[in-house]
């Protein structure tokens, strides 16, 4: 079995968390290659090669891969298919953007989101918002399927692996990159936190947002927010967490002012430590939550900031 | 132009979902089912097209039960036009795969020639996140996936995306598959005059055999099963007792 592993590349640099998590996933399938693409790319292989599991990378480096677009990076995945059998990336909004076009061009279905690997063929992936987990069993000649980063451990270090410099395939040109709009950030990234502190619609404003954001920074954590928090401007959309946003499993997460519909507990109930901090003692969250505070959360929050 | 609308007939958001006690799947009989939210988003941005002047004809199409019909005839009562059902399931419990479905649209669109299809980004009871994808690769058509804003001009469209890092703003040639996120607007209610008026739109009911596709399923489904359960935590009575909780347990 051979695995081709669409690394996580945003402006030419790797993001290893993401990348290394899916290795281990893939890594149970079979040799791991990594493909490394982007307007530039040679550093992402670089690193991509030092990744414990994997034995080759591949990078491809022009302008029509530069802005992560669907079209040509799924034509360029669809070219190296035949050599095999499983065609796999960190679920990622990148990656889920990219695979099932892989897939339907493949004719073969794809396998999103799987939180684990009973073998070759068969795979576990949460459904109804984590609500049940499914086990599926492919009946397709190849796999493409995409891993939640939040279930498994990313792979370590190893001396590199090969590197060989490939190139782009014709570009479909039917869609061109126009702008991101990144908020730069010194805090650690959402999916790979340690800690992570939400806040929900019960914060009330986006000025006091600055709270949440003030008990994150005591902790060294990531900033989280429910939809409510981001529908209603407090918070920027990829701080969300649940069934349709990031999800996350850290060793410490903190809902303030967040009721746990469903779809929130979604993104974070695996947490290792689940603190929860609201005031309404009848709210959902409490029953997902290893230490709950009834509270106020604009005392409460202070006073933890100042205790900690 | 056309708008081509797929909606899907999902549990409702606000059901609690029990998983079969054999594991065969989770229970659907009797239970409350709506069109999948991310769908009323994509009726709703359909219709202000049209409202726009952009469009002249809102077209939902849904596939799967027979029972499909309420989730169309709630698209008709926001304001498509007409609807298409396309019936290639008896059982309430049989999921049509991504695939199928995109390849059942497709040969729809091949009939409707669409200018815009507008999906969700994703149907909140298998989480595939891939039928926009899938039938955006079929047709060989742009797709802009995720999209929290759509702007149309002639035979392009820039839409700006909901991703990873934030927002990402592509142009995107026309036609194309848009799926939509979240905060693309706030779907409207049906009126009930609106409702009593759906009832006299057209609906097409048709099969996946007249469009001579093969809807068996490419992942077997061996087994359902519950999720872990977290053990039960406790109240904490103040601030020190919770700081002091989590130093305990070692989380700072
Ligand atoms: C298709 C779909 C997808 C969705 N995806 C997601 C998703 O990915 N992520 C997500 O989070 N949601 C998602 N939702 C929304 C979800 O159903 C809930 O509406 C949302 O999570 C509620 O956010 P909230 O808890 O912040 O707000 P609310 O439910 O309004 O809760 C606010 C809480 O704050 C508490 N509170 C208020 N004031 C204070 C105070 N001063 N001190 C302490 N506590 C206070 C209240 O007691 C309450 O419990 C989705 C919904 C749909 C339909
Ligand atoms: N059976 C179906 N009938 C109509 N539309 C569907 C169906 N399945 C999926 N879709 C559309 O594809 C979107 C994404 O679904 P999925 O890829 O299953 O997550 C949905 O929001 C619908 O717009």
């Amino acid at each position: 079995m051979s695995v081709l592993l669409l690394a996580e590349v945003t402006d030419g640099e790797l993001s290893i968390d993401a990348t290394a998590k899916a290795v281990t996933a893939a890594a149970k399938l079979g040799d791991v290659t990594v493909l490394c693409c982007g307007a530039s790319a040679a550093a992402a292989g670089e690193g991509a090669a030092k990744i414990a599991g994997v034995s080759k990378v591949l990078v491809a480096e022009d302008a029509s891969l530069g802005h992560r677009l669907a079209e040509p990076t799924a034509a360029l995945i669809v070219s190296l298919a035949s050599d095999y059998s499983h065609i796999v990336a960190p679920a990622t909004t990148d990656a889920k953007n990219v695979l099932p076009r892989v897939a339907a061009l493949l004719d073969v279905m794809v396998i999103s989101d799987a939180s684990g690997v009973v073998d070759a063929d068969t795979f576990e992936r949460p459904i109804y918002a984590g609500n049940a987990i499914q086990t599926v069993k492919s009946r397709d000649a190849k796999k493409v399927i995409s891993f939640r980063t939040s279930t498994f451990d990313a792979a370590g270090e190893q001396g590199a692996a090969p590197i060989e410099t490939i190139s782009a395939v014709a570009n479909p040109g039917l869609s061109e990159w126009v702008e991101d709009k990144v908020a730069a950030s010194d805090r650690p990234e959402l999916t790979s936190a340690g800690v992570v502190v939400s806040g929900g619609r019960g914060v009330g404003s986006k000025d006091d947002f600055a709270l949440i954001e003030s008990l994150a920074d005591k902790l060294g954590a990531a900033v989280g927010a429910s939809r409510a928090a981001v529908d209603s401007g407090y918070a920027p959309n990829d701080w969300q967490v649940g069934q349709t946003g990031k999800v996350v499993a850290p060793n410490l997460y903190v809902a303030v002012g967040i009721s746990g519909a469903i779809q929130h507990l979604a993104g974070m109930k695996d947490s290792k430590i689940i603190v929860a901090i609201n005031k309404d003692e009848e709210a959902p969250i409490f029953q997902v939550a290893d230490f709950g505070l009834v509270a106020d959360l604009f005392t409460a929050v202070p006073e933890l900031v100042e205790k900690l | 132009m056309k708008v081509l609308v797929p909606v899907k007939r999902v549990i409702d958001y606000n059901v609690k979902v029990r998983v079969k006690a054999d594991g065969s799947g989770v229970d659907l009989a009797n239970v409350k089912m709506s069109m999948n939210p991310f769908d009323e988003i994509a009726v709703e941005e359909a219709i202000r097209l049209k409202e726009a002047g952009k469009a002249d004809e809102v077209i939902a199409v849904s596939i799967g039960v027979k029972q499909a019909q309420e989730t169309l005839r709630t698209a008709l009562a926001m304001g498509a036009d007409r609807a298409i059902l396309v019936i290639a399931a008896d059982d309430v419990h049989t999921d049509i795969e991504p695939l199928a479905v995109a390849k059942i649209l497709k040969a729809v669109i091949d009939e409707e020639q669409p200018g815009v299809v507008l999906c969700g980004k994703q149907a909140i009871d298998n989480d595939m996140n891939a039928t926009g994808q899938m039938l955006s690769a079929l047709l060989g058509w742009s797709q802009a996936t995720f999209a929290s804003k759509l702007d149309i001009d002639g035979d392009s469209a820039v839409v700006t995306r909901e991703v990873d890092g934030g927002l990402q703003t592509i142009k995107v040639s026309m036609p194309t598959i848009v799926s939509v996120d979240l905060r693309l607007n706030e779907p409207r209610y049906a009126s009930l005059p609106n409702i009593m008026k759906a009832k006299k739109k057209p609906l097409d009911e048709k099969t996946a055999a007249d469009y001579a596709v093969d809807v068996t399923p490419r992942l077997e489904i061996t087994g359902t099963s519950e999720p872990d359960s977290r053990a039960a935590g406790i109240i904490v009575g103040s601030v020190d007792e919770l700081v002091a909780k989590l130093k305990e347990a070692g989380a700072v």
